[in-house]
């Protein structure tokens, strides 16, 4: 069983510049929603920067601990045009 | 490392139809919601080509190297690469989706 600070950690130790947010969307430690902003996914395309995103969560996400891991990314400019909110435990 | 006949599988695969969707299950019973969520997002702009991943663990593991995603559900359009769930509803919403299936 993952936790939300967990999967941050590894994402900021891909993308150290990072700002991210990581809710677990169904309590059970494996299904994630986490929403990124870095200056790395400026001039991206969207698979592009999730890639990025899915890099430092290879090993996870292959033995399947990692189920699901929904993405929101956005370069800073396009976080500030965006800004949406992150979804609640469901 | 991918397998040669694997890929010239996949090369074809996607080139064949026009919108192909690599899920876990079939289109009347997908096993995953984010399966499920992807064919409904792609249902109205064509036939969806599917491809049930779990009948085969070589083609699961595959199509995550062909692609260099990680993770099921992916989805071609005309060939290409698109993404996985997350970015064809985002796709869906912003109401790009047509134009990428009408394209090329």
């Amino acid at each position: 069983m993952l936790s939300p600070d967990w999967i941050k950690e590894r994402i900021k130790g891909a993308l150290p510049d990072a700002a991210v947010d990581v809710v677990d969307t169904t309590g059970t430690g494996d299904h994630f929603e986490a929403r990124v902003v870095s200056a790395a996914f400026s001039g991206k395309s969207m698979v592009q920067q999730h890639q990025l995103v899915f890099a430092p969560l290879k090993d996870v996400l292959a033995t399947g601990e990692l189920h699901a891991l929904a993405l929101k990314t956005y370069s800073p400019e396009q976080w500030a045009k965006a800004k949406p909110e992150l979804p609640t435990r469901s | 490392m991918l397998a040669p006949e694997l890929k010239a599988r996949f090369d074809e695969e996607v080139k064949t139809h026009k919108i192909v969707l690599y899920m876990k299950g079939n289109q009347l019973f997908p096993q995953c919601g984010f399966s499920a969520r992807a064919l409904e997002a792609l249902k109205p702009f064509g036939p969806v080509h599917s491809v049930n991943v779990l009948e085969d663990p070589a083609v699961r593991e595959g199509i995550k190297e062909y692609s260099n995603w990680p993770t099921i559900p992916q989805v071609y359009i005309n060939g290409q690469f698109v993404g996985g769930s997350d970015i064809v509803g985002e796709l869906a919403a912003r109401g790009e989706l047509e134009a990428l299936v009408k394209g090329g």
